[in-house]
């Protein structure tokens, strides 16, 4: 297949772009494959072009009950960053951020990776040595942050509301390398890239069960019939547990559904990723214009892929007291994605107590960034059959063993990180 | 929007509550083993489906209300005290 470029554009362009082809192939399943991958969201497509880029293993199928990219991955606000508290996560978080730096190249696919910066607002004296230790802790570990004053704030971002004497704006945490991308550019760049290298990407096949012999997996039962495998990772999202049920393990997940709203497209006024530090609430805004944000969970267990109107009107009120010229502006879209909150609000990389089966999930709402490095490291762990260091905090056992990963300080309240 | 009602103050919109997660769990005796607590606190069935679970009349009478609801269609079947026995549809698991 050929490569993109400018040249290509140009002449596709003049030629009436009758020359463009499907980017992946539509494979029928095989009887047997050395790694089966169930779901083809951003986490299970990286997965599996890790493991055929990084480890060699190209006997690998993707099963996806719906088509390629239709879960969170598609549905997402798109902010990647990390800027977080904890050793275990900022190692982490700093090595998908290293990827997505090269993540273009690495896919020949734009992804449209945009290191805006990502900047937190603080209101506060005591959210701001909050943020102070955070960002410290994030240059211990080699990565960019700044504590900005007001001024300093206001220079980057003039239109925030600094006359609010409830939430006084005095500052901000800023990481310049954190951003956004694209985020259905994302699924399709990780699939051709695995599809070129040999991952069967199989749509419209729903797991519907596991065979296991003893304690180790031999097959996946689908709606397109059974499907051997020596290893196979689970990499489901919001459905989670459903899917780890199937294989008579019940997870610390809760499903929950998470809204995100799009306006009407207006020339450029916000040029950085902004979160307010008074209420959940988080803004960019998009290429063609309209600002993408969102805010809290709607809060109690949900399947259904779509929000609630309390939350909304909660969300509304953050972005103008936030921003109020963004009381002018129609929403014209909104939706809703169902995540797997983990009772810490860190996820799972791990192998699990059946052989050959890998678990990757309780990503929350913050599993967009993790992209590609949850993609690396699980590859890493299905492969090598044990984690890397960069996942290896990300058991299901640290509930048992008391290793937490709280990086809010919520406790076991899922809905509450 | 929720409307739920609570046994005490009546059917009241889901913003005068809090939620506080799945109601079949007990806590184990404190000389139970650590097995016993962690399924306790971490392990949940999280069903796609009929889900009985605890809201909190914060806004209300500030009792803790059973209910019982769908996770799909958000619809609430059956509210009712703490010590009651969830009346769940027929045909539920
Ligand atoms: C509104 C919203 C905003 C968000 N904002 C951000 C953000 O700004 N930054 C960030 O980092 N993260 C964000 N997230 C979180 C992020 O989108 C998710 O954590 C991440 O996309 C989850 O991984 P995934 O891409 O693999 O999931 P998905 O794309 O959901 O992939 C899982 C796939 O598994 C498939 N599947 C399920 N069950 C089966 C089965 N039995 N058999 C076969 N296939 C199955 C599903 O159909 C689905 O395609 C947001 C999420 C939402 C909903
Ligand atoms: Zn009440």
């Amino acid at each position: 297949m050929s490569r993109y470029g400018a040249l290509r554009v140009l002449r596709e362009g003049l030629t009436g772009n009758r020359g463009w082809q499907p980017v992946w192939r539509e494979p029928q399943p095989k009887e047997s494959y050395e790694v089966v991958i169930v779901g083809g969201g951003g986490h299970g497509l990286a997965t599996a072009f890790y493991l055929a880029a990084e480890h060699g293993i190209t006997d690998v199928a993707v099963l996806e009950k719906g088509a390629l990219g239709q879960g969170n991955v598609g549905r997402n606000t798109t902010i990647i960053r990390s800027n977080y508290l904890l050793p275990a996560n900022t190692a982490f978080y700093e090595r998908s951020l290293k990827l997505w730096e090269s993540l273009e190249r690495t896919l020949d696919f734009n992804t449209m990776v945009s290191q805006r910066g990502v900047l937190n607002l603080y209101h506060s004296d005591a959210q701001r040595d909050a943020f102070a230790r955070r960002g410290n802790a994030m240059r211990l570990a080699g990565i960019d942050a700044e504590l900005l004053n007001r001024d300093e704030v206001r220079e980057l971002v003039p239109l925030l509301d600094f006359k609010d004497a409830r939430f006084p704006i005095e500052g901000g945490l800023l990481q310049r390398r954190g951003g956004t991308a694209r985020h259905d550019a994302v699924a399709w760049g990780f699939a051709r890239a695995a599809d070129q290298r040999g991952v069967d990407l199989i749509q419209d096949c729903e797991v519907t069960g596991f065979d296991i012999d003893g304690d180790r997996v031999r097959a996946v039962r689908t709606t397109r019939g059974p499907i051997r495998a020596r290893k196979v990772g689970i990499a489901v999202a919001g459905h989670t547990s459903q899917v780890a049920q199937l294989a008579g393990l019940d997870l610390p997940i809760e499903s929950h559904v998470l809204q995100a709203f799009v306006t009407e497209a207006v020339k450029p006024l916000l040029h950085h990723v902004v979160t307010f530090g008074a209420a959940h609430f988080y803004i960019s805004q998009s290429d063609k214009g309209g600002l993408v944000f969102g805010g809290d969970l709607d809060g109690w267990n949900s399947f259904a892929q779509r929000g609630n109107l309390p939350t909304m009107e909660r969300v509304m009120s953050s972005a103008v007291a936030m921003l109020p010229c963004l009381g002018r502006l129609r929403v014209v879209r909104q939706w809703g994605g169902v995540m797997d909150m983990s009772f810490d609000g860190s996820p799972f990389i791990c192998r699990t107590p059946i052989e050959g089966l890998y678990l990757n999930g309780g990503w929350c709402y913050g599993g967009f960034k993790a992209t590609p490095g949850s993609g690396w490291c699980f590859a890493h762990t299905i492969a090598k059959d044990e984690p890397h260091p960069d996942n290896a905090a990300y058991t299901i056992e640290r509930f048992r063993e008391g290793r937490l990963i709280d990086e809010s300080g919520h406790g076991p309240f899922p809905w509450a990180h | 929007m929720h409307r739920i009602r609570c046994p005490f103050c009546g059917a009241r919109d889901e913003t005068e509550f809090a939620y506080r997660g799945d109601a079949t769990k007990r806590r184990p005796p404190d000389d139970a083993d650590e097995d016993a607590f962690f399924d306790y606190v971490y392990r949940r069935a999280n069903p796609k489906d009929w889900h009985v679970e605890w809201w909190h009349h914060t806004g209300g009478c500030r009792r803790l209300v059973k209910v019982v609801r769908h996770t799909v269609t958000h619809e609430v079947h059956w509210t009712g005290w703490p010590d009651q026995p969830p009346s769940l549809p027929d045909g539920a698991p």
